[in-house]
């Protein structure tokens, strides 16, 4: 590699890595309701507790805590869905574009409410203003902090220690305090400072209507606008990844410079960095969060230079942009995939087999390696259970973390965390290959067909978002089976989880003894490491064969299809 | 059922949300783009004697020989509906479109004088369709045709090449790989009359 590939890389990291002990520490106190810096906005928590009727001092155990999300998240289902339909009927349409269909319409609502932000159609040229700003936008938001308090309620079950009131199930916050929290001191701040970043760099951010423009051999067209900027900061920071634009930060109006994707990167992993080590914080033992960190920092390394080597080795510049090249393509493909984002600054479809292989591959680990906002470090937190299970069979002794017992119940259910997504995209694959309505979107033959198909239901499951673009999914088909691959891949890993912390959080604390499993230590990190590698390469290896495996060998054999 | 209790705290903190991050949050981003960065929130427009002739972060369709081609475009370089050809390393479609292009580029640069080999970025197509930057080799390729097209004089011509290099220079800075913004460079040919341009832009 030339040594102009690694200075991206080298900035990323060093942002990334340095921000992250801090922004743990910032978040601690947040979630804490200890004093920190952005405390003067306090009253402006309360006056929104006041004109919404939230009880601030409510405690709610899991159920109540897993309900107050479920009955959220529909409604968000039902309003997004009524603004992109009658998106005609609503201000700030300066182009008159139409409402979306009905399972458009639906599999848009769930997707940016589940924090996927996979998308059928093309923004610039499907929805209004409006539809984007107040609608999309909101979700964004909304989406991404529903995961990071979802994770918050997680972790305070694992480190709940105090006594319980009699009868009493154990608390695991308060949802909507964290919500609010959530947006008002760590998403909204942040945002506003990497959108004026982003407009500065040629972002647009104007509600204007689209630009008439006569190019200059003559040729007539119009330029899209719109308030990008503003939701392209919390489409990157939230890891949602949703385009404003349809190419999505391939678009020179959502990313014009290398500058602005190396903030849009550091964006997507700023707060799945910090969030390893707020969870160390929270359960009053730093060292537990820093071997979390080790192990996902190890495998983002390995995942980082094998898709920049595959690229530079395999790849071309077909889906590639002059400004970002091969090598910073590739990074960005990782960091999209290794977090929840799915925001793309270049065409995954067209990179080299394995280059693609790669992204996907990061989706199928549950999107565990930082993961998305929240739910990176809550399916993490499965796989440490399943870990300390294992490592318990191993030696023969009752599994303990953190000084509570590992029983039945939290394994079933973080079992069942783990299988969810999995089962979703191999059932789905399945059906959409044997179905010629399956077959019918695709724009590639033979192995990187199935590829195509394959990438989808991944990328629903793991509310990732980002495609093989060739697959034309704004079919009723495709439009509601992805519906369904979202949400259950949501909720699926969600609910388990927050009833796994319920039980945890109501178990004594036992005394660590000579023969308990230490899990701060580099023994559990690489049993930690392996326990990822292998639950995904054992569930995914053999359809990755018959897809980016086989079409790699065609591709060095000189085929073409 | 319990869960539809909350419905009615749902939508209350919904829309206190949706006025929060999806109307005073952007209303308050756009107000302070617009004061600070006006040309670049606005979609860094051409303008020429007036006119919006484009964006210099979009590319155009350049056909004519006294321009600068801009990279291939999947969508023809349609501004709304842009997108990529999303064709796999093995299509045979891709394979069939890039030999196009290498034909069409060896015949009308092959013989020119300057360097027949089309470059890896004029062969394939962009992930955008609108990629506005070409390589710094794609554009060095392109210069003769362009200045015998213009007519330019041998010391213009030197220019031009010199104002190209200077240009990828600038634009690289520390990062990113050396390229030219072609709307930019077409745009300059148009209107300095040091390069053929009339003002007029076309």
């Amino acid at each position: 590699m030339k040594s102009q590939d690694f200075v991206e890389i080298a900035i990323v990291a060093f942002v990334a890595i340095g921000a992250a002990p801090f922004l743990a520490a910032y978040m601690a106190r947040v979630y804490s309701g200890d004093k920190h810096p952005l405390r003067f906005l306090a009253p402006v928590e309360k006056f929104f507790y006041r004109i919404t009727g939230i009880d601030s001092g409510q405690e709610m155990d899991w159920k109540k805590y897993a309900l107050s999300l479920l009955a959220f998240s529909s409604a968000s289902i039902v309003l997004l869905f009524l603004i992109l339909v009658g998106q005609g009927h609503l201000p700030l349409d300066s182009q008159k574009l139409p409402g979306m269909s009905w399972h458009l319409a639906l599999n848009t609502a769930i997707s940016f409410v589940t924090n996927t932000n996979w998308q059928a159609y093309s923004g610039e040229a499907s929805l209004s203003y409006f539809s984007q700003a107040v609608g999309l936008a909101v979700q964004n938001f909304l989406s991404a902090a529903a995961g990071m308090a979802v994770a918050i309620a997680v972790i305070r079950g694992i480190a709940a220690h105090k006594a319980n009131p009699e009868g009493a199930a154990p608390s695991l916050g308060n949802f909507w305090v964290d919500m609010t929290r959530t947006v008002l001191y760590i998403l909204l701040p942040l945002s506003i400072v990497i959108a004026l970043v982003l407009v500065s760099q040629g972002v647009v951010q104007s509600l204007s209507g689209y630009v008439p423009s006569l190019s200059l051999e003559g040729k007539q067209d119009l330029i899209p606008l719109g308030p990008a900027a503003s939701q392209v900061a919390i489409k990157h920071l939230g890891t949602n990844g949703g385009g404003f634009f349809g190419p999505n930060s391939a678009f020179p109006l959502e990313n014009p410079t290398p500058l602005s994707n190396i903030v849009e990167v550091i964006a997507q992993i700023l707060i799945p960095f910090a969030f390893p080590l707020l969870f160390g914080r929270m359960v009053g033992k730093k060292g537990q969060g820093r071997v979390v960190f080790a192990v996902m920092l190890v495998l983002l390394v390995v995942l980082v230079f094998s898709a920049v080597a595959s690229e530079r080795r395999w790849g071309s510049m077909e889906g590639k942009e002059t400004r970002f090249g091969k090598s910073d393509s590739a990074l960005f493909a990782v960091l999209t995939t290794i977090t929840s984002c799915g925001a793309v600054d270049a065409m995954h479809d067209s990179f080299s087999p394995l280059g693609g292989m790669i992204p996907m591959i990061n989706i199928m680990l549950g999107e565990v390696i930082f993961g998305g906002v929240g739910s990176g470090l809550y399916g993490m937190l499965a796989l440490v259970l399943i870990t300390v299970f294992i490592a318990g069979l191993m030696v023969g002794r009752s599994p303990e973390y953190l000084g509570k017992k590992i029983e039945a119940r939290e394994i079933q259910l973080a079992m069942l965390a783990i299988i969810a997504p999995n089962f979703l995209i191999l059932a789905f694959s399945a059906v959409a290959v044997s179905l010629p309505v399956g077959l019918m979107g695709l724009s590639n033959r033979g192995p990187h067909g199935l590829s195509e198909i394959l990438y989808a239901y991944a990328s629903g499951a793991g509310n990732n978002g980002s495609a093989f673009g060739g697959l034309s999914v704004n079919t009723p088909f495709y439009n509601l089976t992805l519906g369904a691959d979202m949400l259950i891949g949501r909720f699926g890993v969600i609910f388990p989880m927050l009833g796994a912390a319920g039980s945890l959080a109501a178990k004594k604390l036992v005394a660590p003894g000579a023969g308990t499993f230490k899990t701060d230590t580099g023994t559990f990190g690489v049993l930690l490491l392996s326990v990822v590698v292998i639950v995904a390469g054992l569930t995914h290896f053999p359809a990755l064969t018959l897809g980016p495996i086989l079409d790699h060998f065609l591709m060095t054999m000189g085929a073409t299809l | 059922m319990d869960v539809l209790k909350k419905i009615p705290k749902s939508i209350t903190f919904l829309l206190g949300m949706t006025i929060l991050t999806g109307v005073i949050y952007p209303a308050a981003v756009t107000l302070a783009a617009q004061l600070a960065f006006p040309g670049k929130a606005n979609g860094s427009l051409l303008v020429v004697k007036g006119e919006v002739r484009g964006s210099t972060l979009l590319a155009q369709k350049f056909e004519s020989p006294r321009f600068f081609q801009a990279r291939p475009s999947a969508s023809d370089y349609a501004y709304v509906g842009a997108g990529a050809s999303n064709l796999g390393r093995v299509s045979a479609d891709l394979a069939k479109a890039v030999a196009d292009r290498r034909a069409a580029w060896q015949a009308r640069f092959g013989a020119a004088g300057g360097s027949s080999a089309a470059s890896e970025d004029m062969l394939y197509a962009s992930a955008s369709g609108l990629d506005p930057d070409i390589s710094l080799e794609a554009a060095l390729a392109q210069a003769g045709n362009v200045a015998k097209a213009r007519g330019l004089s041998p010391a213009a011509e030197a220019a031009l090449v010199g104002e190209i290099r200077g240009e990828a220079k600038r634009a690289t800075g520390l990062i990113g790989p050396p390229r030219v913004n072609v709307v930019s460079l077409n745009a300059l040919l148009e209107t300095d009359p040091a390069f053929g341009g009339n003002g007029n832009g076309g």
